[in-house]
């Protein structure tokens, strides 16, 4: 059987067809998943994508941690699943409290829509196992709410289980210690503010972010062919 | 049961950046308000509920606070709480 990715489509998302097109092109098999369905219908891998789910009313991703969907995705998260939130996706699992920390307004108030270097931290989880560490990626970035913060403990903690797996090169929003990407204890959840679906062809003026969803196809793969 | 008016005021920690504050506060010396400093902008939500007495009602609101609408790892909260008075 095939992996399948599901993309969860929440009231607001706006880049749920650009990361099933970004699979679709790579190879890969992807289905958008509405967010009022209480299951994640057998999928291998889950996208949380960009936008502004609910208008970002009261805090970015606040009301939809509580869409039904999202009981699956945790339950999904704790058998191991693969997920990945991009920017808006991300703010969500930081809000369902599946990543730590939050992200909060820019410093310097300006939404950034803008291409940026990141660099990759660590190669050991769902989105980063087919690149290198150091490999320096240039990917779209396009948020407001998009200052990682952390209290200095679970920063210490964000270090010492290397859990950082991006940074910017140069920090465009005033994240704390440049970090653009994190991913869970048991690192099968990852959250990044760029768009890697937004980099994915020729056309769109960076494909450096193919290699991070081939990662997670072959994540998905391995899901698929292993029973639950 | 009793109707309270509530106050939600929420804040950003003590040590959390807060941008809007600095960029309000760099902005007021061209105004002339040279005394004016440690500026802090966070939000006001104001709502009514119907809860058995004071007591009760402050502990549906320290929870609907920690899950929805406070980021406790950015936010804190105040909360004021006032009894409606009964017309019957």
């Amino acid at each position: 059987m095939s992996a399948r990715i599901g993309v969860v489509l929440f009231p607001g998302s706006n880049c749920e067809h650009d990361a099933v097109e970004a699979i679709e092109a790579l190879g890969g098999k992807a289905d958008v998943v509405w967010h009022g369905d209480r299951t994640l219908e057998g999928v291998d891998a889950v996208i949380l994508p960009g936008g502004f789910a609910h208008g970002d009313a009261l805090r970015p991703g606040a009301i939809a941690r509580f869409s039904p969907v999202m009981a699956a995705v945790e339950e999904f998260t704790r058998a191991g699943g693969p997920v990945v939130g991009i920017c808006n996706g991300f703010q969500i699992l930081t809000e369902a409290g599946l990543l730590p920390g939050a992200l909060q307004k820019n410093r310097g108030l300006k939404f950034l829509c803008t291409t940026v270097a990141i660099r990759v931290e660590t190669t050991n989880g769902p989105l980063t196992s087919e690149a290198t560490v150091g490999q320096v990626l240039r990917i779209p970035i396009n948020h407001f709410e998009g200052n990682y913060t952390c209290d200095d403990a679970t920063l210490a903690r964000l270090h010492d289980e290397d859990r950082v797996v991006f940074r910017y090169t140069d920090n465009p929003n005033g994240s704390v210690d440049d970090i653009a990407g994190i991913c869970n204890e048991a690192r099968n959840v990852v959250g990044l503010m760029p768009h890697p679906e937004r980099a994915c062809d020729p056309l769109l003026g960076s494909t450096d972010g193919a290699v991070l969803l081939r990662s997670l196809l072959a994540a998905a793969a391995v899901r698929a062919s292993s029973p639950l | 049961m009793a109707t309270f008016d509530v106050l939600v005021e929420i804040s950003l920690r003590p040590g959390i950046a807060d941008p809007q504050g600095a960029t309000v506060e760099r902005a007021l010396p061209a105004l002339g308000f040279d005394a004016v400093h440690g500026v802090r902008v966070g939000k006001a939500i104001r709502f009514t509920m119907e809860a058995a007495d004071e007591a009760a009602a402050r502990t549906t609101i320290d929870q609907l606070c920690t899950r929805f609408l406070a980021n406790p790892v950015i936010e804190d909260t105040r909360v004021q709480v006032a009894e409606r008075a009964t017309s019957s």
